[in-house]
This record gives C-alpha cells, structure tokens and sequence, in this order.
C-alpha cells in the first residue's frame, strides 16, 4: 500500500479561511505569475504535463496555448458541473480547499489574458456555491479578483454561475450554451471553443481539479509535479471511490499507482464476506474492468490498455452480490434521462436501450434481444456531435461482453435471479416506483 | 433494513465524508424581483446568461414556475415567457407544477443503489404514504428520485430543500420527517 500523496486535499486546519491559506502559502503562486510573461505560465504548466481531469485527459498548457493571442475578448470558464455518475472529487475540493480553485483561476485566466471568467456550479451543489461565494468575497477583499491585482495592472472578474440540473451541461459546449442562458445543447465543433466560444470569443474550458493544481505547480516546479506521475501522466489525482468498498471516499494518489491499492489499500476492499464482482474505472461511462485487472495502473494510458478509460477518475466497485442486468438497466436509465435530444442515434438509441434491457431484467425478452442490444449500441457509437450517446453505448456493450451468461440466464429462465439479492433490486422489483 | 456489507460501507463513508459547513443565511431580499434580476443580467456581458439565474430568482419568489413568475422574469429580462420556459423546462431543478413546501430528492443512480438508495426510497414513501413523484395531500412534502448528486462515496444520498444528508440509510429516514415536521414550515 502507497501512502497516499496529498496535494489538493492534504492540510492542516480550515482552507477555507483566507488567512490559514495564506499562511500555507496560498495565493503565493499568484504573485509569481503576475511577475512572469504569460506564456511562460502557460509553458510551465505544459512542462509540468498536467493533463485535463475533468474526462477527457487532454493536455492542459496545449489546450490553453490554442487560444489566439491577438482576439479580445477571451474568456476562462471553470467547469465545475461535476455530473459523471460516481464522481464527487471537485465538490470535495470546493468545499475543503476553495482558494486553490480560484488561485488557479486567477493564474489562467492571466495566462490566457482573459477579460473575465465565469465559474459554472451545478446547481445542486448549493453548499458549495455558498463556500465559492465566500471565499470569492474575501478574495476580492484581500486584492486578489478585482482591479489591478496585487498592483499588477491586471483586471480579473469572476462571475459565479449556479446551473440548474442537467448532465449535459459537464460537456463543453453544452455548458457554453447553457452560460449564454440557453437549453444547453452542445454545439458542432470545430469551430472549438478556444476559437469560438463563450459569445463567440476564445474561450478556455477548465474543469475544477486541473485548474486547483495549477497552483502547485508553480509552487513546487513543472519538474517536482512531473516527476510524481508516470512517463505520460503526470501528478497526482483525485480519485472518487464509491460503491461496494469499505472506505468510499476521495483519495488524491500519484498517477503511479493502480487500482489494488486505491481499492483495497486505500478503500479497504470489498466488505466483509463479499467479493469484487466488477469495476467501474472512470466513471458510469467507461466500459468494466475484472477483478483479474485489479493490478492495472490508475494512470490514462494503463487503463486505456485494460481496455476501458480513466474518464473522470471516478472508481465504482461493484460485489457478487450486484445484477448486472440491473447495473446496466440503471446505467442507461441515467443516459437517456439525461440525452438532450439533439441528435437521433442518441434520443432514440438511449431509449432503445432502456427498453430491451428491461425486458431483459423483468424476463420479457426474447433470444435475439442481447444481439439486438449490442447492434443498438453500435448505431450510437461516434454517431453524435457529443459523446453522451456514447456514454451508455460503452459501458452497456461491455457488461453484455463481459457478463453475456448472466443477460443470457435472464432471458432463458424468464426472469431476474438476483431479484431479491442484488441491492440495485428493490428500484425494479416488488411493487412501483421505479426511478425516472 | 440495512444489510451487514452496505452498514460496514456507510461506517466508512461516515469517516472519509469531509464536515459540511453551515448553510448561509442569506438575509431576505429586499429589493423586488425585477430589481434583483437586473442586478444579476449586470454581471455578464450578454443580458440572456443570466435567463438562468433569474428563473432561479422567481422560481425562489413564486415557489414554483407558474406563469406569472415566467411573465415577471420576462418582463425584467426583455425576452418573452416562452422564451424562459423552453430554457426552464430543460433543466430538472426548475419546477413547472406546484411542489410541497419541503422538496427530497433521493438519488437512485448506480453508487448511491449500490448501498441501498432503494429502500431509503421505499422508507421514506412508506412513511409518507406517497410514491416517487408525488406530493402528500397537506401540501407538506414532495419527493423524488434524482440522478446523480455528487455524494457517490457518502451515499446514499438525500437532499431536503437543496441540502444534503449523507449517508442515508433508512434508518435515518424517521429523524429527517420529524425534523422538518418540527419547524413548522
């Protein structure tokens, strides 16, 4: 068992006091950057081989030096519409660290010469919009956001935005939309948003833990932070473990580790007299892992390789007591809720699947319908301008794949035989209310 | 009632879930909704960002989106109530029909069913003699079941009136009912 390399979530006392943060040497890193030219902040940061942390992995000096220097005006905005099921590590952030969120804010949106940025909460998450809040007033109080910060001729405006509830939201272009006060659709690209995004300007979308690491990096050095991960990726990250463990929780780990010793050193395994069934590593969208994989890396490429992705970090263990038609019936409810709309193989195909795999949970489906599931799932994939279609598409296939005897068994005995032991159980069976 | 694997993992969520800290009490607005909408449509660059905060606004005012809170926030914003409620009806925090007094959310996505959000579900429709989706007949209470909530590790997760109670087993379900049965509201 590692021991666990704390950065974004390892302190003393409470963060989000102003002054303990200072004294930890928070906002120092602020100072520095405004000494330094703005591409040389963008170019540490991309030395440090930081990549984005909210799912899709992509380098985050490369993403920010995208932005044309010479348009105004540009803009950063924090995704911070924390949504992929399983996931709850940048609230957790938020709540407990607030000030190296909006430290990281003010570096990049230095970096990018932005005009002002734009924080997107999810709406549900009020007590932490109430600690952003907070932590923004004393910021402004203390010379940080406002005009001529640290009397450094810079002007920095952040805006704090509540969303309202929708999953889609977590994507770029969706959560644009939805900033201009639309429904929020996600939008073709290109043109990407670092050329046309928020109101049409260069637009830079961060999410919540990338950009509270970006202090760190200036702190410690583009080396130090380098050096804490593997040869691709870099640092450390915040991993949301929850399902059928011991100790859920979040867990900041060097992108050296591997699942065994998040899920069973850190998470203490599965609860006492059960086993691991299965494992979601990287959120409800990412296809499942075997419990023979437990020895793959936590890292991007490690479990790429394993055949899934590392998405939003996010690590559901699932036990034998667990249906997996059930998980997949729940998996897909959750996609077509959440489908905009926009885009028929998604609107139609979510519904599609919903469908047969209930048929298949409640023993109503016919020989045929796991084929059928899986050529559903192959009309959605990479047919859609966004990747939610895509979201059930990957997982669902891959309980089919890896679990076909037990969709099989549901179908041949006409019926659930987990019906009265799988904790997912009682949302299907025996009576009414099944989940919207 | 709660099994022995799902008990010893909600002791453990119990450890590892950071102390929330109290709600703001946010004093009473003083200025009229139009006013506070106009403030708000002051701080982006473009007046239609801030359709969603000001139906946040009126739907606080109103209680629910009914079409005089659509008109108002028309009438402050300059765009017309069909405008705000195609945007409204996107969004599930947005409430179209009339609710309780008291709105819980119970989240059935995969972690939080995983540990049991089911019977916290069935608990509390026992004890309110009302199912998922509907509101008990002294107007005290709607519930629901939403879609993830962000307490994955801490679940199962219940929010009464936007906050969070983690974990959620239906043991705790009796203690929130009276709590909020208490304060009179």
């Amino acid at each position: 068992m590692s021991e666990t390399t704390r950065i974004l979530l390892d302190f003393e006392g409470d963060r989000r006091d102003p002054h303990t943060y200072e004294q930890a040497g928070g906002y120092a890193s602020l100072r520095k950057a405004l000494s330094m030219e703005p591409a040389d902040v963008i170019a540490q940061v991309d030395a440090s081989g930081l990549r984005g942390r909210g799912g899709a992995g992509f380098p985050t000096g490369r993403k920010a030096s995208f932005l044309p220097k010479d348009r105004r005006p540009a803009y950063l905005c924090v995704n911070a519409d924390e949504s992929e099921p399983g996931t709850f590590k940048d609230r957790e952030i938020m709540l407990r660290n607030p000030h190296a969120l909006i430290e990281g804010v003010l570096i990049m949106s230095y970096a990018i010469g932005a005009t002002s940025a734009f924080i997107y909460i999810r709406g549900e998450y009020r007590t932490e919009f109430e600690v952003l809040r907070r932590a923004l007033d004393d910021a402004r109080s203390r010379g940080y956001v406002g005009l001529n910060v640290l009397g450094s001729g810079y002007n920095a405006t952040v805006v704090l935005h509540r969303g309202a509830g929708a999953y889609i939201c977590g994507e770029e272009t969706a959560l644009l939309s939805s900033l201009e006060g639309e429904r929020g659709q996600p939008r073709s690209k290109p043109p990407f948003p670092a050329v046309a995004g928020l109101y049409a300007a260069p637009t830079l979308v961060n999410n919540v833990e990338t950009l509270a690491s970006v202090p760190f990096i200036l702190e410690m050095g583009a080396e130090a932070y380098a050096a804490l991960g593997t040869e691709r990726s870099k640092g450390t990250r915040v991993f949301s473990l929850s399902g059928n463990v011991r100790r859920p929780g979040n867990y900041e780990l060097p992108l050296t580790s591997t699942l065994r010793e998040l899920i069973e050193g850190h998470g203490g395994g599965a609860p006492e007299g059960r086993t691991i069934k299965a494992i979601i590593p990287g959120g409800s969208s990412t296809p499942i892992l075997l419990p023979d994989q437990l020895d793959t890396g936590i890292d991007y490429e490690s479990i790429a390789a394993a055949g899934s992705m590392a998405g939003s970090g996010a690590i559901v263990v699932i036990d034998d007591r667990t249906c997996m038609v059930q998980l997949a019936l729940r998996v897909a409810e959750f996609y077509r809720h959440e489908s905009c709309g926009k885009c028929t193989p998604c609107r139609e195909g979510t519904r599609w699947g919903v469908d047969i795999i209930r048929r298949i949970e409640m023993g109503e489906a016919a020989q045929g319908d796991l084929d059928l599931l899986l050529n559903v799932c192959d009309r959605i994939l990479g047919k859609c301008l966004c990747p939610l279609g895509d979201a059930m598409a990957m997982p669902v296939a891959s309980y089919v794949t890896r679990f076909r005897e037990e969709f099989q068994r549901h179908i041949d005995e006409g019926g659930c035989p987990f019906a009265e032991t799988s904790p997912i159980a009682s949302l299907y069976h025996e009576g009414a209310g099944a989940p919207a | 009632m709660t099994d022995p694997a799902t008990a010893e993992t909600l002791a453990g969520a119990r450890e590892t879930r950071p102390e929330m800290p109290p709600p703001a009490h946010d004093a009473a607005p003083e200025k009229p909704l139009r006013e506070r909408i106009l403030d708000v449509m002051a701080l982006y660059p473009e007046p239609r960002s801030a359709i969603i905060p000001a139906l946040r606004l009126a739907q606080e005012e109103y209680g629910w989106l009914s079409t005089e809170a659509l008109e108002a926030v028309a009438d402050a914003t300059g765009f017309t109530p069909a405008l705000a409620k195609s945007v409204a009806s996107f969004y599930d925090m947005f409430r179209l029909t009339p609710a309780g007094a008291h709105e819980i959310c119970v989240c059935t996505n995969v972690s939080c069913a995983l540990v049991g959000a089911g019977e916290t579900l069935r608990e509390l429709e026992r004890q309110l003699e009302i199912h998922a989706g509907q509101t008990t007949s002294d107007g005290m209470f709607t519930l629901r079941t939403v879609e993830c909530y962000g307490g994955c590790g801490w679940g199962p997760v219940v929010s009464v009136d936007e906050r969070y109670h983690e974990p959620c087993g239906p043991e705790q379900v009796a203690g929130i009912l009276q709590e909020l049965r208490g304060d009179g509201a």
